[in-house]
């Protein structure tokens, strides 16, 4: 499944970037690596970008960013 | 010579697989990351404070993060209001009353011609003792308590809360960070529009950027507010309705920049929008002295210096156009008589618009300006000398004067508070924006475009009132 | 478009160290007598010093610190968005300081990332400080690595431990240290904790005469390795005087506007020939 997905509350680990160029290097910037664990920590109140918590740090991804990147899901 | 090595390089890249730049980077990341883990010792420690999950809870709920936006706002303007009235009038009659009669005995006990003393008491040093009257305390107040919630973490939590807004408008979400430094300083928060990659988007956080309420135009806002929407209510309620004028002006301002970049990302703007990226850092205690010390030194003073330089020359400006007659007339009252129309149209008055002429400079001096132009071409009416306001003691009595001398009605008032709001920047912040852009045409827009807008809104607002009666 | 960093050795001579500084907010400790802070003024100096890092690493904050200036501290990424410079005299040696925009890497696009980037590559400081946030080492070290690939005269900052110790994370300083192969400092520049340390390893690595070679690239593909190879052979051709040049290599294989752009104009080598970093 793709990160937009990912239940609020939900961790999961990168399984890959499905985006190229310089998109994908500011999502590796902030730390978006297949492997990655990330959290889906908070949406914003008007519904669209999340927060996720990706190596210790708090990062605001729009959904249409979030698609791109691929994830499995953590069992809890 | 050189773009043979360009060639080389070309040519060797046709013969590589065209991922390979990413396959670089990603094996620089896989690095960073095998040396990370050997370094580290997370200790089971948890990677974010519950204090700061728990504020978070709340600064970003649904309904508690607006309440709590409005509410943290709100405060800081009414501290601003509340806490700058005794110092502002203490000021004024040491500075206005005081100071400018001892200059005027002084002058007068060393005989000085009388248009010596006009330009330069009347003129140079009075304009300049109101600004800093009128401007002082409202920034000290205002620049420590902004710089509180900067320091603690709290923008970024807002530019979360807004983006949305901003992504439909088809702006980046880093513009309500550019805003936010907008509303110290627009010149400044231009300049910070270089944190956004897009040049689309860029130019859109460029051109709206005026529709932040620079620290030059709060003055305005806040004596409006405070001396004609706050006179409406009991005098228990001013304050907050004062505050409350203001918050007003603020959300109006938020509303144009939202349409003004939904309306330029959809027609002379358009294009892909760029890869968006913003962090939430954690929560940091702001350290408190710290904090009064450089936002009173730095931004404050900074900017005082600023308007003090400006004002002193606007204030010989006055004094020459007030006093130097073509024909039967003073120049300012041709200037005036002149304006007058369009100025009407507008529900403002003549006086206000050549207030905003001789203000091109810096808005600072606008509350000035206007309060010392309808006293030269009003006093005579009133029985006074030109260009002589010993009179004004506080806030009360500059609104009695533009009431009875200047003719000003509540819709005067709204619309000079929405007209500092939509009109063309200060020439500082021009300039910074031909240094960004490199484009007159794009630096012609972002000047005219928000005066084109303030006419249209006055003047409507202007009519509906005079239809309504 | 190279940015040219001030030419060390020019202006007046130093002020009289005033240790301790003028400023209120001092937080230094007294062991750091050796150093005055010079504000925008730093008189003569013969070293320049860069300040590197992401956004939000407290680079300001340390620059404050060592120069005795307020230069704009917030607690968000974006508020540095131009350079800001200053001055301070350590042990009697005059040093100027550049405080940059926080950036993720060298290799991104935005204009107050290419600030930084240009001053890194071109301007070839004496030292790059590249303050990192040890509660997020894994998000600063895509940064360093590549300031490593660039230059050997480097020290790690590693600021904000005050805030590293109480979420209960701990760095191990002498390993990264090692693997990093330049010095790395544990630093609370808000409190002036490891300043004094900070300071010393900034001389040490300023005045070494054989600073460590920079970090070489590791990339498997024979094919890529090849092409890198010609071309930084090419590029050593070319600009001499370029340390660097597999670094320029890769970037230009890459297709890098910034690079290709200082190849065109000869900025490459311009500012590489008469090199600041001898100034030492
Ligand atoms: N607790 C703590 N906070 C720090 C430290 N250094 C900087 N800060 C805070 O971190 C935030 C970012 O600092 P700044 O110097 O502006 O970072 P820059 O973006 O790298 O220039 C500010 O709120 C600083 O007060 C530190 O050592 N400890
Ligand atoms: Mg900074």
């Amino acid at each position: 499944m793709t990160l937009d997905e990912l239940p609020r509350g939900d961790r999961a680990v990168v399984t890959a970037l499905d985006i190229r160029g310089g998109a994908r290097r500011r999502l590796m910037d902030l730390g978006l690596l297949p492997g990655s664990a990330v959290h889906a920590e908070m949406t914003s109140p008007l519904g669209d970008p999340t927060a996720y918590e990706i190596r210790g740090a708090l990062v605001v991804l729009r959904r249409e960013q979030a698609r791109a990147v691929h994830v499995e899901p953590e069992g809890r | 010579m050189s773009t043979d090595l360009l060639e080389e390089a070309a040519r060797l890249r046709r013969g590589l697989p065209d991922d390979v730049g990413d396959r670089i980077v990603e094996s620089l990341y896989t690095d960073a990351t095998r040396l990370a883990e050997t370094s580290v010792d997370r200790d089971g420690a948890a990677s974010r404070l519950t204090v700061d999950r728990a504020l978070d809870r709340v600064l970003t709920h649904r309904v508690w993060g607006f309440v709590a936006m409005g509410v943290l706002f709100f405060a800081v303007f009414w501290f601003t209001i509340a806490g700058a009235a005794v110092p502002s009038d203490l000021l004024y009659v040491l500075l206005v009353e005081n100071g400018h009669a001892w200059l005027l005995d002084g002058f007068a006990a060393v005989g000085a011609p009388w248009w010596v003393t006009g330009l330069l008491v009347d003129g140079v040093y009075l304009a300049t003792a109101w600004v800093i009257a009128v401007m002082l305390p409202p920034m000290a107040i205002f620049f420590p308590l902004f710089t509180l919630l900067e320091d603690f973490g709290y923008l970024p939590r807002v530019a979360f809360n807004l983006d949305r807004l901003f992504a439909r408008a088809g702006a980046h979400g880093k513009q309500s960070l550019t805003m936010m430094m907008g509303y110290g300083c627009n010149a400044a928060g231009v300049t910070a529009t270089r944190i956004i990659d897009s040049r689309r988007e860029r130019l859109i956080a460029v051109i709206t950027n005026n529709f932040s309420i620079c620290n030059g135009r709060w003055p305005t806002l806040i004596l409006m507010g405070t001396i004609f929407v706050g006179a409406v209510v009991p005098p228990a309620l001013a304050g907050f309705v004062a505050a409350g004028a203001v918050v007003a002006v603020v959300i109006l301002g938020i509303g144009v920049t939202l349409a003004v970049s939904w309306a330029l990302s959809r027609t002379v703007l358009r294009g892909e929008s760029s890869v968006y990226s913003l962090e939430l850092p954690p929560y940091r205690p702001p350290r408190i002295l710290r904090t009064l010390w450089t936002s009173i030194i730095d931004r404050t003073l900074k900017v005082l210096r600023r308007a003090v330089v400006m004002a002193a020359p606007a204030g010989a400006v006055i004094w020459l156009v007030g006093n130097v007659h073509l024909g039967d007339a003073s120049v300012a009252a041709h200037l005036v008589t002149a304006l007058g129309p369009i100025g009407w149209v507008m529900g403002l008055n003549g006086v206000i618009l050549l207030a905003y002429l001789v203000a091109v400079p810096a808005n600072e001096i606008i509350i000035p300006t206007i309060v010392m132009l309808t006293l030269t071409l009003g006093a005579p009416a009133a029985g006074a000398a030109p260009g002589v306001m010993l009179e004004l003691g506080d806030d009360a009595q500059i609104g009695t004067v533009l009431v009875t001398t200047g003719g000003w009605t509540l819709l005067t008032a709204v619309n000079l508070m929405i007209f500092t709001l939509l009109h063309h920047p200060c020439s500082t912040t021009v300039l910074t924006i031909w240094h960004e852009t490199r484009s007159v045409r794009w630096t012609a827009v972002a000047t005219l475009l928000p005066l084109a807008l303030g006419f249209v809104v006055c003047a409507s607002v202007a009519g509906v009132v005079r239809a309504l009666g | 478009m190279a940015t040219p960093l001030p030419t060390p050795g020019v202006g007046r001579t130093p002020e009289p160290p005033d240790a301790g500084g003028a400023c209120a907010s001092c937080a230094l400790a007294p062991e750091a007598t050796r150093l005055a802070r010079l504000g925008l003024d730093p008189g003569r100096y013969s070293h320049v010093v860069a300040l590197a890092g992401n956004p939000n690493t407290g680079k300001s904050t340390v620059f404050n610190a060592l120069t005795g200036l307020r230069q704009h501290v917030g607690n968000w990424a974006g508020k540095t968005v131009a350079r800001a410079e200053g001055g301070f005299s350590y042990g009697g040696v005059g040093y100027r300081i550049v405080d940059l925009p926080g950036t993720y890497s060298l290799l991104s696009a935005s204009a107050d990332e290419d600030v930084a980037r240009d001053v890194l590559l071109f301007g070839r400081p004496d030292v790059t400080v590249v303050v990192v946030d040890a509660t997020r080492l894994e998000r600063n070290l895509p940064l360093v690595l590549q300031v490593r690939q660039i230059t050997g005269r480097v020290v790690v900052a590693l600021n904000l431990v005050d805030e590293a110790r109480r979420h209960g994370i701990t760095v191990d300083v002498r390993h990264l240290a090692r693997e990093l192969g330049v010095p790395v400092v544990a630093t609370a520049a808000r409190r002036g904790e490891g300043l004094p340390d900070l300071l010393a390893a900034i001389e040490q690595v300023a005045t070494t005469d054989d600073p460590p070679a920079p970090l070489r690239l590791v990339h498997h593909d024979p094919e890529l390795e090849r092409a890198v190879a010609t071309l930084a052979d090419q590029v050593a051709a070319r600009f001499p005087s370029l340390p660097n040049t597999r670094w320029v290599a890769l970037r230009l294989l890459e297709g890098d506007p910034g690079i290709e752009a200082a190849v065109r104009d000869g900025s490459l080598g311009d500012q590489a020939a008469p090199t600041v970093g001898a100034a030492g």
